[in-house]
């Protein structure tokens, strides 16, 4: 499904290289985790994959389904399938949520060349995705994310990606911030996500959210590449042992 | 009155060339008040660009002998507010349309029209015509709003003396391009009253409105206008209100289009526990001429206890320009005041400029004030947040200039003109998408 080949990324306003030859493939169905220490590329590589400004590709590239993601203004890569859940979402005063969300929702719809979802339709569904997540009227009422705690903001986000139904999810450090139980929550959200259609790249510092949200695949990620590639274990291993024997072990 | 500005040949000769351009109504009960305004702008004469007051804003194309032509602007759009029950009083080029307006007696409110009960020698009107407008020449000098009361042709008195049943909603549409036109309203809200006025509509080609309110004991008044359209029109209002004990004054102005607006609302606070807000939201686009918006505030506090706020944002492209200038003055003994200021503007692109003068003089020991002005672009990271969950840039420019907006139009009490609003924002944004 997703498939990046050798992606060389720097910072457009310093010369600095961040990605260094990435290569990774997310077939569907499957959710694949990328661990590594701070500074190691993980943001910007999501941040690369969903489209923001600031990054330039010097070498390589990426595709979703064989279409070049690179090529894609952000609101296309979203109408195509991705969606990045924000490590830090934004707040949006004065946005109510609900009008947020079917504005996405139907932005998307069109670009597809779908029918656009009634405001009836959409009530429906979305109080039906947000009552598992344990998202009341209340919140659904206030502007996007504007007062949220850190958990109602990691739930907000799952909730967007619940009612928009993307195909390639990423996943941003969805733990930072979060306490056990909003953790539990999240993740519940996630998990009842996958299904054979759909996978997960899941950033993470820690390896406690990845108990909850069981990953196929573990990739190590240092220095803007990935260094180590293996199963669930290879995340147990990082919690027990830290990055530094990973990477005493590559160098 | 204010100390006199500098008073220069050039001065005296433009206040007397507009003088004289002007004819000057005669006889009823503003007679007085029409004379000592005259008096007080042959004292203060006509504004230059060369005084404070008037350093962001041209006061040119407001003080010529005659007003530039303004093409009329046909928006397809439904009247704004059509759909609020309410008394309509529709002014065509500033001459009140019978035929177009519905009858304006209603329970609570006793409306006139300047014009007529102008003529009368005795009307409740006669301590109120040019009194306001009189006191807020202090300590700053507003040429513009005598030359009103001194020159103004029609209008309408309003004394509220209970809960009027609607509110009055004062439609002012623009038929000739030369229209020039001067309006001069009266609104007494009595003790315990409460009332809504509306106005909305391009009105000239050039327009000088003056509104003087005046709120007793308890009484309530809400004010939501909108200016727009027409590209090339310019328009002086000022609006003078007083307002007494435990009363509350609430003005909400929506301004989009127009080549030059400066919107003066000089607040007196003369009662305890008595609150003002006063909001604005401009948008102005500079693609279709010039855009310039300037809000005048002055907020006077001359009683305990009192609270103001004044929230302005401003949404600029294209090479348009907004200016903001606010005062908040807390007189001695004005104790526990409470007042807030805040002026913000959007730039959409690096044309475009914001000019604020926020200003605080206080004179009580036990208050609580706060001002901020802020200028910015729209944030990036709320658009990428926006855009990847797939709502297009325009678009999602277009929610993050509402969601701007959002604190002033939440100075609107009532909802449904406060959706109307949002509504005609919308389309205004959905025009100029590319």
């Amino acid at each position: 499904m997703l498939e990046i080949k050798n992606l060389h990324v720097k910072l457009e306003e310093e010369d600095k290289q961040i990605l260094k030859g990435v290569n990774l493939t997310v077939e569907a169905g499957k959710v694949h985790a990328i661990m590594g220490p701070n500074g190691s590329g993980k943001s910007t590589l999501s941040y690369v994959l969903s489209g923001r400004d600031g990054y330039t590709v010097t070498e390589g590239g990426a595709s979703l389904d064989g279409e070049d993601l690179l090529e894609m203004e952000p609101e296309e890569r979203a109408a195509a399938g991705l969606f990045l859940a924000f490590q830090y979402p934004v707040e949006i005063p004065g946005v109510g949520n609900m009008t947020f969300l079917r504005t996405a929702l139907n932005a998307q719809r069109k670009a597809r060349g779908e029918e656009e979802v009634s405001a009836g339709e959409f009530l429906k569904l979305v109080r039906e995705k947000a009552k598992t997540l344990k998202i009341d009227a209340e919140m659904l009422k206030r502007p996007v994310n504007v007062g949220f705690s850190g958990g109602e903001k990691k739930r907000n986000e799952i909730l967007q990606m619940a009612v928009l139904e993307p195909r390639m999810c990423i996943l941003d450090e969805t733990d930072s911030g979060l306490d056990v139980d909003a953790m539990k929550l999240v993740s519940d959200g996630v998990n009842a996500l996958r299904d054979a259609g759909r996978a997960f790249l899941v950033i993470t510092h820690y390896q406690r959210l990845l108990d909850h949200i069981q990953p196929d695949v573990v990739h190590i990620m240092a220095d803007g590449r990935i260094v180590k590639t293996g199963g669930p274990e290879l995340a147990l291993e990082v919690e027990k042992n830290g990055y530094a024997d990973i990477l005493a072990e590559m160098a | 009155m204010a100390a006199p500005m500098r008073k220069d040949q050039t001065r005296v000769e433009a206040t007397e060339a507009r003088i004289a351009a002007i004819d000057l109504p005669k006889g009823g009960f503003t007679a007085g008040a029409r004379a000592n305004a005259l008096s007080r702008l042959r004292e203060m004469g006509l504004p230059t660009r060369r005084d404070e007051y008037w350093k962001f804003t041209d006061p040119a194309a407001l003080i010529a002998t005659e007003a530039a032509k303004a093409a009329l602007f046909d928006a397809k759009e439904p009247q704004l507010f059509g759909t609020v029950a309410s008394v309509k009083l529709v002014f065509v080029d500033g001459i009140f349309s019978d035929g177009d307006s519905d009858d304006p007696a209603m329970a609570g409110v006793e409306i006139s029209r300047l014009a007529e009960a102008g003529r009368a020698d005795i009307h409740w009107a006669q301590e109120l015509y040019g009194v306001l407008e009189a006191r807020g020449q202090n300590p700053v000098a507003r040429p513009l709003a005598a030359l009103n009361t001194a020159a103004a042709t029609d209008g309408v008195l309003i004394r509220v003396t209970g809960q009027a049943a609607k509110p009055v909603h004062l439609i002012y549409r623009h038929a000739s391009e030369t229209s020039d036109v001067m309006l001069h309203h009266c609104v007494k809200v009595e003790a315990g009253a409460e009332i809504t006025v509306l106005e909305t509509g391009p009105a000239a080609a050039r327009f000088n409105k003056v509104m003087e309110v005046d709120i007793a004991r308890g009484g309530k008044f809400h004010h939501v206008r909108a200016q727009g359209r027409d590209h090339e029109r310019r328009a002086i209002t000022h609006i003078f209100t007083r307002v007494a004990e435990d009363a509350s004054f609430k003005s909400f102005t929506l301004t989009a289009n127009g080549q030059m607006t400066r919107n003066e609302c000089v607040i007196e606070i003369v009662g305890d526990d008595a609150v003002a807000h006063v909001a604005g939201a401009a948008l102005g686009d500079g693609a279709n001429g010039k855009f310039h918006h300037d809000d005048t505030i002055f907020v006077t506090h001359d009683a305990e206890r009192c609270e103001s706020r004044q929230v302005f944002k401003k949404v600029l492209k294209n090479g348009a320009t907004g200016v903001f200038q606010g005062k908040i003055l807390v007189k001695p003994g004005a104790q526990k005041t409470d007042g807030y200021q805040i002026s913000q503007s959007l730039l959409l692109d690096e044309d475009s400029q914001f000019l604020a003068k926020p200003e605080l003089e206080i004179y009580a020991d036990d208050v609580q004030c706060s001002h901020g002005s802020t200028t910015g672009a729209i944030d990036e990271t709320a658009l990428f947040y926006l855009r990847s969950r797939g709502v297009p840039r325009e678009d999602a420019t277009a929610l993050l200039v509402l969601s701007f907006l959002a604190d002033a139009i939440a100075e609107i009490e009532d909802e449904g003109l406060a959706e109307e609003i949002v509504e005609r924002l919308e389309a205004w944004l959905a025009r100029r998408k590319k």
